[in-house]
This record gives structure tokens, C-alpha cells and sequence, in this order.
């Protein structure tokens, strides 16, 4: 997008000069507060909205040089609410872009059966009314029905935003797997900012006028936010928030503290003796965890003695962040590494984390000014 | 003396069952009047009222004709119209058509405006060419109330056909002027009966084609 403008018939400026080079097959988030001008934006890229002003090239090609069906139909479009036709079946409705393009029936309905499996949907739906179908799988309907005729580009405007915060985290998590699978260039619309951290590998804020605030990845834009209404965007816990994307992978994990329930005194006391450690967490026989052994008392005692142990975090694939939390929710302080299987790799303490999110930091900022030098350079 | 006896003395009469002015003539006459009338209208109110709706342009100036062509008496119209074009169908046909296109212009356009935007919207994004979204999402979204507006047309028209008897015309009609003009109640209430009865059977024949025309995941809002 190169200094795109748009000025409504009635003078509002929705959008004013925005330039954005947005990277294929990843999700570019564009998120701003209410009328910035977000919907603007998306719904220029497929011309349902002229640009008053400046040009819109999809590789490399202008989308003013298209036919404008030709263009839509080379895009996926989802919006809030899914926009279903009321009067057409789940699969006729999938199959609708497919059918333009002058497939044949079996081969649309083939494909919409395809697409209903990857986006989560039952087969068994395939023959119902959108009004039989709850928000959430209605909204995945619409995320089939943009897929259908396998668009290199999705754009979608709050696609999630009708649904409960559940549902909308599953949803989100179908689209990264989606987007992982089939290496889709998605751009989303969204006015909140933790769902455009959650899927954007780049995030567009943009501010009330219509004008771009910040075009960052998401640990960029929360370590160095650009301007105060950036920063007040991002709202709270941004430092916390931050964590997510330090991952929990180097994290001096201790296994002295661990001993197997039913151990000797002696083996107790040796593991006391060797981790210098307050607490001992007791595994059972596959060494998944049982809980805390609190100072003094032996392991071995019924499960009661012991103390809970919380929520373990996986290692490796968890965050910081996740680590952290589960060591501030322990009443240990400690928190519990497990494997992929739920067994018990190591402990960590909250003092250990500290000195690794520092650590992070650091790197962090040796990352960043080396970029920036080279910014210079260049 | 009580109507129901004035009904089944009319049904009961053999004789009435055959020749020109028998009920089985009269009641295919009425048919005729009123389907070819409810075609014409519905040939001149329906594509204006989706093309209207469609667009959004023209609602106050359609808004206004449909209101003039309500004020107007389709019995005075009828004899006005007799007085200048002479004997024929077409002054009979003029009052019908005029009394059947507002409703249906009327609700064909109101119809398609209330259609939720959201599907069209994205049949416009999915790059639908504007006479499909009309034809293909807007028509079938709002055919509930659109049938709507063709049936009380319908039913104004079958009640109203009557008129036709008036220039010497058939119909069911036939029945009421001339039992009248003979003072033969029998006959007049006989005649009113039917035209009662060709109403409800509309009402059925719409009941019917919705069930056929429109789709289920529409129906439940009609
Ligand atoms: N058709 C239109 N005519 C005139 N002004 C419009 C039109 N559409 C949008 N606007 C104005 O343009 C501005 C940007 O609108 P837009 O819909 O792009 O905002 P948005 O960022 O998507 O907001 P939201 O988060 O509420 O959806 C707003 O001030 C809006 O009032
Ligand atoms: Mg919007």
C-alpha cells in the first residue's frame, strides 16, 4: 500500500496516507480503536472501498488494473457475523466462490466437504441452515467459505468478535494451525489488542484519522512502543504480556529437589543435602508430579501431607511467561517442568526465572541496538 | 330466512352446475379475471420494487405513487374508464392492476432493503456480480415477504373482480349484479360465497408455493 487516502463523499478522512509493505503468507494485524479507519483500509484492498488517493499493489500488480470481480474472487473475505446465506445449506454456502468460478457441482461439493474437515467442522453439518448452527461454528463456516476457491490472500474483519472469549480462543488457534498448514497472507482486522499480539507476526496500530501509529512485530511493539497512544493501546502488563515471546527453553532447570514417592530417609536426605532446596517435589512411579514435601517431613507420607504443586508448565514449549505464572500460582514459589508426556523434568524458582527474563532483556537489547546500527549503516 | 339457508338452496340447485352461467363457467371466469390481473401486476411491480430495493434509489418517489394509486375507487375507475374506451377488457383489467401493484411494489421494496446486510456484503466481496446478489442472495432472502405482498394483492384482486359483471362481463360477479337487479338473494349470496371461498383457496394456493418456494433457512422468519 503506497500513501493510500480515503476521503468518504461527506468529507470524513477514514484513511490518511497510509503506506504499508505487508509480508507474504504470514498475519498482518491491522488494530486501532473504534472508526481509525481499520475497515477502511481491508475493504480497499479488495475494492469494496475506492481510494481517494495513492495506489494498492498485490504482487506487484495494481488492484485498480483488475476486473473487480475477477480481483474478490482471488480473496478470501470473512466478516463479523460471518455474513451466511440464510437460504443456502452449510456446503452451498462454502461451495459459493467455487460456484462462480464455473466449477462443477460435485467438484464444489467435494471441496466444501474438504473444507469443512479443516476448519473443524462435522460433516454431518454439511446439509444444515446457517440458524441451526451456533456463532462459533457459523463464523468457522465463513472462514471455509473464504478458503473455498483457495486464495492465495484472506482478508477478514472481526471475524471473531460476535463469539465468547472461549470460542474466540479456539478460533484463533484453528486459524494459526490454518495459516501454518496452508501458508495463507492474511490480513485481519481487529480492535483488540491481546487477539492481534496472539496472531499477528506484524501488527499495523493505527490511530483515530485514519494514520498508522506503529507497524511492528508484536515483541517489538511491546518492548518499544512507538508513542504514548501506542504505549496507552497496549494497555497494562505489557512487561508481563511481553514474557510470551521469551521462550522457557534455557531455563536452569534443577532435578536434585525431585525425589520418587516411597524414597529412603536417606535418599531424602541426600536430595536435601545436595539442592540446598527448602521443598522436595515428590513423583510417583512414571515420575509425574504429586505435590510438595515441605521441609523436615519425610516423602512417603500419604498424598495429604503433601503440599500442591500447582500447575506444571511444559519445558521448552511453554513461555517465560507461562513459567512464571505457574511459579508465582505455586505455593512453593517453585514452579514444575514437564515434558511433552507430563512428567517431571525439573524445578525451577522464582528467583531463577527472574535472572532468566533479565537475561532476555539484555539480549534484547543487544538485538535491537545492533538493528538499529545497521539501520544507521544503511 | 337466514343466509345459510340462502347458501344451501344456491348449492344444492342442480341447474346451477351447468351452462354459460353455471358456477363451474363462472368461477373459471373469476380465475382468469384474477390470474391474468395478478400477472400483469406482479410483471410490473416486481421488477421495480427488487430493482428499487436493490439500489436503494427511488423509495420516496415509489412510496408516493403507491399511495396516489390507493386513493383511487377501482369501481369509479372502472366506470371512468368504461365511459371513454367503450366495452373491453382493458377497462376492467386497468382497475385490478392498479389496485394490485402498490402492495406489491410497496413490500418487494421494503422486502429487499430489510434484507441483512452482512450477506450481502459478502456476496459482493466473494465477487458476485450485482444481478446475482439481487437474484441469488437478496430475492430468496426476502421471498417470505415479498409472496406476502403478491398475496393480499391477490386476495384484493379476487374481491374485487366482481367489478367485471358491472360492463357485462362473467365472473362470480355475474351472480351478485344480476341477483340484485332480480332480487334474488339466493343468488347473491351464492355469489358472495364463492368469491369468499376463492379467497380462502388463494390463501391456500400462497401457503403452498411458500412451502415449495421458499427456503428453509428462511422460512422460520416468515
Ligand atoms: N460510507 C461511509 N461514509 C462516510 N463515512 C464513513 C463511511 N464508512 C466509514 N466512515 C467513517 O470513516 C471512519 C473510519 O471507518 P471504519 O469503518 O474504517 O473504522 P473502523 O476502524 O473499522 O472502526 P470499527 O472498529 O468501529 O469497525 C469513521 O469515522 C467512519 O465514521
Ligand atoms: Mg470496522
Amino acid at each position: 500500500m503506497d500513501s493510500v487516502t480515503k476521503r468518504y463523499p461527506d468529507g470524513t478522512v477514514a484513511v490518511d496516507r497510509l503506506s504499508l509493505e505487508i509480508p507474504d503468507r504470514t498475519i498482518t494485524v491491522l488494530v486501532g480503536p473504534s472508526g481509525c479507519g481499520k475497515t477502511t483500509t481491508l475493504r480497499m484492498i479488495n475494492r469494496m472501498v475506492e481510494p481517494s488517493e495513492g495506489t494498492i499493489l498485490v504482487d506487484g500488480v495494481d488492484v485498480q488494473k483488475q476486473p473487480v470481480n475477477t480481483l474478490r474472487r482471488s480473496m478470501g473475505y470473512v466478516i463479523q457475523n460471518a455474513g451466511l446465506f440464510q437460504h443456502r445449506t452449510i456446503a452451498d454456502n462454502i461451495a459459493t466462490v467455487p460456484r462462480l468460478l464455473g466449477w462443477s457441482k460435485q467438484k464444489a461439493r467435494a471441496r466444501a466437504e474438504e473444507l469443512m474437515e479443516r476448519v473443524g467442522l462435522d460433516s454431518s453439518l454439511a446439509k444444515r441452515y446457517p440458524y441451526q448452527l451456533s456463532g462459533g461454528q457459523q463464523q468457522r463456516v465463513g472462514v471455509a467459505r473464504a478458503l473455498a476457491a483457495d486464495p492465495p490472500v484472506l482478508l477478514m474483519d472481526e471475524p471473531f468478535s460476535a463469539v465468547d472469549p472461549v470460542v474466540r480462543k479456539g478460533l484463533q488457534e484453528e486459524l494459526l494451525r490454518i495459516q501454518g498448514e496452508l501458508g495463507k497472507t492474511i490480513i485481519f482486522v481487529t480492535h483488540d489488542i491481546d487477539e492481534a499480539i496472539r496472531l499477528g507476526t506484524k501488527v499495523a496500530v493505527m490511530r483515530t484519522g485514519g494514520r498508522l501509529a506503529q507497524f511492528a512485530e508484536p515483541a517489538e511493539l511491546l518492548s518499544a512502543p512507538a508513542d504514548a497512544f501506542v504505549e496507552d493501546f497496549l494497555g497494562e502488563g505489557r512487561g508481563v504480556r511481553r514474557l510470551s515471546f521469551f521462550p522457557s527453553e534455557g531455563l536452569d532447570l534443577l532435578t536434585e529437589p525431585v525425589v520418587a514417592d516411597g524414597a529412603t530417609a536417606e535418599q531424602t536426605a541426600a536430595a536435601r543435602e545436595a539442592s540446598g532446596a527448602p521443598y522436595l517435589l515428590v513423583t510417583d512411579g512414571e515420575g509425574k508430579p504429586l505435590g510438595w514435601s515441605e521441609p523436615g517431613s519425610l516423602p512417603g507420607g500419604s498424598p495429604e501431607e503433601l503440599l500442591p504443586y500447582g500447575r506444571p508448565f511444559v519445558a521448552g514449549q511453554d513461555s517465560l511467561r507461562v513459567a512464571l505464572d505457574c511459579a508465582v500460582l505455586s505455593p512453593t514459589g517453585w514452579a514444575v517442568a514437564v515434558d511433552g508426556t507430563g512428567r517431571v523434568v525439573g524445578v525451577v524458582s522464582q528467583e531463577t526465572i527472574g535472572e532468566a527474563i533479565r537475561g532476555a532483556h539484555a539480549a534484547g537489547r543487544k538485538a535491537d541496538g545492533a538493528g538499529r546500527k545497521a539501520d544507521v549503516a544503511g | 330466512m337466514n343466509i345459510l339457508h340462502f347458501v344451501n338452496a344456491f348449492f344444492s340447485d342442480s341447474a346451477r352446475w351447468h351452462g354459460y352461467d353455471g358456477i363451474p363457467t363462472r368461477v373459471a371466469e373469476h380465475i382468469e379475471y384474477s390470474l391474468l390481473a395478478l400477472v400483469i401486476a406482479a410483471a410490473i411491480g416486481l421488477p421495480v420494487g427488487l430493482v428499487t430495493g436493490h439500489t436503494g434509489r427511488g423509495g420516496n418517489a415509489l412510496a408516493f405513487i403507491a399511495t396516489a394509486a390507493r386513493a383511487l375507487p377501482s369501481f369509479g375507475l372502472l366506470v371512468l374508464l368504461f365511459v371513454l374506451m367503450g366495452l373491453g377488457m382493458l377497462p376492467v383489467m386497468i382497475p385490478l392492476v392498479v389496485l394490485a401493484v402498490p402492495p406489491i411494489l410497496v413490500t418487494t421494496y421494503e422486502a429487499v432493503r430489510s434484507v441483512d446486510p452482512s450477506p450481502v456484503d459478502a456476496a459482493r466481496g466473494m465477487g458476485m456480480p450485482e444481478s446475482r446478489v439481487l437474484l441469488q442472495v437478496e430475492l430468496p432472502e426476502a421471498l417470505p415477504l415479498i409472496l406476502g405482498g403478491l398475496r393480499s394483492a391477490a386476495i384484493q384482486i379476487v374481491s374485487t373482480a366482481t367489478i367485471a359483471a358491472y360492463v357485462s362481463f362473467g365472473g362470480l360477479g355475474r351472480y351478485i349484479v344480476d341477483g340484485l337487479y332480480q332480487r334474488d338473494y339466493e343468488k347473491v349470496v351464492g355469489g358472495a360465497t364463492l368469491t369468499a371461498l376463492l379467497a380462502l383457496l388463494t390463501l391456500a394456493v400462497f401457503w403452498a408455493v411458500s412451502r415449495v418456494a421458499v427456503s428453509p433457512g428462511v422460512r422460520r422468519s416468515a
